[in-house]
């Protein structure tokens, strides 16, 4: 137990890099795109922690080792996509994020569960969902 | 004293959101068909895949400096590589699938588009960039996942040869059925469906021949 103490004191420690930035650039998903402000506000609050250059972190952030996992779920949500870069995609890579978006909101695989359990704002209701890749659907066929 | 109980309290927190972790993870596990096995494939395959990247980017860059390398390949290893993969889908095959995606990735990195005019270069970039993507989920995913992403590799492919041409005779084919209707290609008249491998194996129609 005492063992366990130390190393749990030990690893507050290590440093993590916090992902954060004051400026939105002109290539941002949202700026692009145009999105009006009831679906902004909803993958504001949804997708971006993960999907862009700046989160918005929870208080237990500071507290080893649940940084590493969010810095870890930051790192790969972001190689994956990274709303604040969209513009920089061609129209295929465009046309197939949005595929993909459109497909896991579909089937309820993003938000990830693990993220909606502690955000619960963060979960889309049925209707969310409807109008959100209503929404995407249209962009999509407008690239 | 104060202090010992606060952060006994914060360990025991810890160890309780590690617990949750945990049982997610073992959840996921458990939706694997064959479990343990699919699990070491996708660490093998994971190294493999990094090998794979540190190529692919290697040859970008070169081929930016200097245009025209021995070792880079022409379409129909890329084809080659993509029939193998949907003959893996068609047989449920989702080990195979995931090495013939990382073998993919390879042939995508290193084709040779040196002889083709500025426009079609452009236009290659977009698909290899995009085809890649796809192929480097298809290399760690569960097999319902490869096949959505085959879905658009097979566009991105079909948008290559139109591009490159062949020397062999493709058959475009189409399920109706899957995601509203998904087309690929093969070298055979014979449908066999990629999408749903045995469980509709004959499920769909040749809708164009391509030469």
């Amino acid at each position: 137990m005492l063992v366990l103490l130390v190393v749990f004191v030990g690893i507050q420690f290590v440093p993590t890099t916090r992902n954060q930035s004051d400026t939105i650039p002109e290539t941002d998903f949202m700026i692009v795109n145009k999105v009006p402000n009831n679906i902004k506000s909803k993958l504001q609050a949804s997708c971006y922690d993960c999907h862009s250059n700046n989160t918005q972190y929870p208080w237990y952030n500071k507290i080893q080792p649940i940084a590493w996992f969010l810095e870890d779920h930051i790192i790969k949500g972001k190689a994956e996509l990274n709303f604040n870069e969209w513009d920089a995609l061609s129209i295929r890579r465009k046309a197939s994020m949005l595929r993909s978006i459109i497909k896991q909101i579909e089937k309820g695989e993003m938000p990830l569960d693990s993220y909606t359990l502690i955000h619960r704002n963060a979960k889309f209701s049925e209707e969310d969902k409807t109008t959100i890749i209503q929404w995407m659907v249209h962009l999509k066929n407008n690239l | 004293m104060k202090k010992v109980k606060v952060t006994t309290g914060i360990l025991a927190m810890s160890f309780l959101s590690l617990t949750a972790m945990s049982c997610k993870d073992a959840k996921n596990e458990n939706n694997n068909v064959d479990g343990q096995h699919t699990e070491m494939n996708a660490n093998e395959n994971h190294s493999e895949m990094n090998h794979n990247n540190d190529d692919g980017h290697y040859n970008v860059e070169k081929k930016e400096m200097a245009v025209g390398n021995n070792q880079d390949v022409n379409a129909e290893v890329v084809l080659k590589d993509y029939f193998n993969l949907k003959d893996a889908l068609v047989a449920d095959n989702n080990a195979k699938a995931k090495e013939l995606g990382a073998a993919l990735v390879k042939s995508l990195s290193t084709l040779n588009v040196s002889k083709f005019t500025d426009a079609q270069k452009a236009e290659l970039k977009d698909i290899i960039e995009d085809a890649m993507e796809h192929a480097e989920h298809i290399s760690k995913s569960p097999i319902e996942h490869q096949r959505e992403h085959f879905k658009t590799l097979s566009k991105d492919i079909t948008d290559m040869v139109a591009i490159t041409g062949t020397a062999n005779t493709l058959y475009q084919q189409f399920c109706p059925m899957y995601d509203k209707g998904s087309a690929w290609l093969s070298m055979n008249k014979e449908v066999l469906n990629p999408y749903y491998g045995s469980k509709m194996l004959k499920c769909g129609t040749v809708k164009k021949e391509i030469k």
